[in-house]
């Protein structure tokens, strides 16, 4: 169960912690197919070339293992997709709830992770 | 060092409009760029599933938007999106868009579809609790609010329908609007009166939203009497209509209406020549994927009878 998108997946819970352990800068948006989710991973393909050092993954939100982000203690009183969640050194370092812009997405980046 | 790129045509906006504008031009060997500031698809991308657009039978505004992207660029149309544009000069043989500090495109003819987007209220609290209560798609977020109390803000079709789609999940729905009448279809309207999770506070406006984790409360002021009140909610939907995306364009000399959307005549142009307008950003009548891709098509044949004549 993954998403139509040109972005790589998480697509089990030991992948997903696998993500966290191997990479140091981990950028993961669990949504699903609509309008407020379809812009977010636009950005990030956009994003990919010129932030090598960070890791972009998709989740599909209806998945058995999105819980690992649904459950967060940084999504309590989220309520709206994508849940978008930034990860230094396998640790939540930043989230967001519903559509952002390159800019709000840029500036977290940059902050949490270095240009 | 800012590299300068050359097209026959620029256009500005990747949405319905200028997607086929950009199949149209590249189709008939114009050298074209489109760029946009943010996805390509504009509004369609923000559209969950479209049954209207004749000879598609049902599809979703994300997979419309990819095909028609798909075909601009398999007839040479170059596209960028989310780029930021810094500069712009419309006025002149050779109109120019800069884009960050590294690239300058240049063209004789532009054509501006730059499309819409939802308004927002623009009171405190609103950005502070988007997605923490506060949400424009009802469609996406509705499945937050089983059992749920929300308040749906608007008078039109979308406000309306979205409010009757909500009772599927909410508890009760709240429309509050800021006139004594809705603009909505009537249909609509008794649709919305007939369903007992629904019911109505009129002529007023939010004046803050304000919460903790997530919203818990919006303050309103009826509108005739001043009186303010407020009220424990779950949820708010804000549907009150567009408006067109051409701040970028306030000082580039191109007329716009009192409503800030670009005058143009049945060509699609401008008041400045070789600069045409297409889509949800120009003053017209209805906002619709296919009058964008009516537009886009007349704006495109006339840009390229503009290069042609000269």
């Amino acid at each position: 169960m993954v998403l139509p998108t040109n972005l790589k997946h998480v697509a089990t819970e030991d992948e997903y912690n696998e993500i966290l352990k191997n990479h140091e800068n981990v950028m993961i948006c669990c949504g699903r197919m609509g309008p407020m989710c379809v812009p977010v991973y636009d950005i990030m393909e956009e994003l990919q070339e010129e932030y090598q050092h960070v890791e972009f993954r998709d989740m599909l939100f209806d998945s058995p293992y999105a819980h690992v982000i649904r459950n967060l203690p940084q999504c309590r009183g989220f309520m709206g997709l994508p849940f978008t969640i930034y990860y230094k050194n396998g640790e939540v370092v930043a989230a967001t709830s519903s559509i952002q812009s390159q800019e709000q997405i840029t500036e977290i980046l940059d902050r949490e992770f270095d240009k | 060092m800012m590299e300068e790129k050359r097209y026959d045509v620029i256009v500005l906006g990747g949405g319905a409009a200028g997607m086929t504008a950009g199949i149209y031009l590249g189709r008939s060997k114009a050298k074209t760029v489109v760029l946009d500031t943010a996805t390509i698809g504009g509004q369609m991308v923000l559209t969950y599933e479209i049954a209207n657009y004749p000879g598609v039978e049902l599809t979703t505004g994300y997979q419309l938007s990819s095909v028609m992207k798909k075909q601009a660029k398999s007839f040479g149309c170059d596209i960028k999106a989310n780029v930021k544009v810094t500069a712009m000069d419309l006025v002149g043989e050779e109109k120019s868009v800069t884009v960050g500090d590294k690239v300058v495109y240049k063209a004789p003819a532009l054509i501006v579809a730059t499309g819409g987007r939802s308004r927002m209220l623009n009171v405190p609290g609103e950005n502070e609790f988007k997605g923490r209560g506060i949400s424009y798609c009802a469609t996406c977020d509705g499945d937050f609010f089983q059992d749920k109390e929300i308040i749906v803000v608007g008078g039109g079709n979308s406000a309306l329908e979205e409010a009757v789609a909500l009772t599927k999940y909410a508890s009760k729905v709240t429309i509050l609007h800021e006139f004594d009448h809705f603009q909505a279809f009537e249909h609509a309207v008794e649709e919305a009166k007939a369903n007992l999770k629904i019911d109505f506070i009129m002529s007023s406006h939010i004046t803050e939203f304000t919460g903790d984790q997530s919203l818990r409360k919006v303050k309103y002021k009826n509108l005739e009497t001043g009186e303010q009140f407020e009220k424990a909610i779950d949820g708010v939907f804000i549907f009150i209509g567009y408006e067109a995306n051409t701040e970028a364009l306030r000082d580039t000399g191109i007329e716009l209406n009192q409503w800030n959307e670009i005058v143009a005549n049945e060509k699609m142009e401008t008041n400045i020549p070789g600069v045409f307008t297409a889509g949800d950003c120009r003053a017209k009548q209805f906002r619709q994927i296919t009058t964008a891709v009516s537009d886009g098509t007349i704006a495109a044949l006339n840009a390229m009878a503009y290069i042609h004549a000269k």
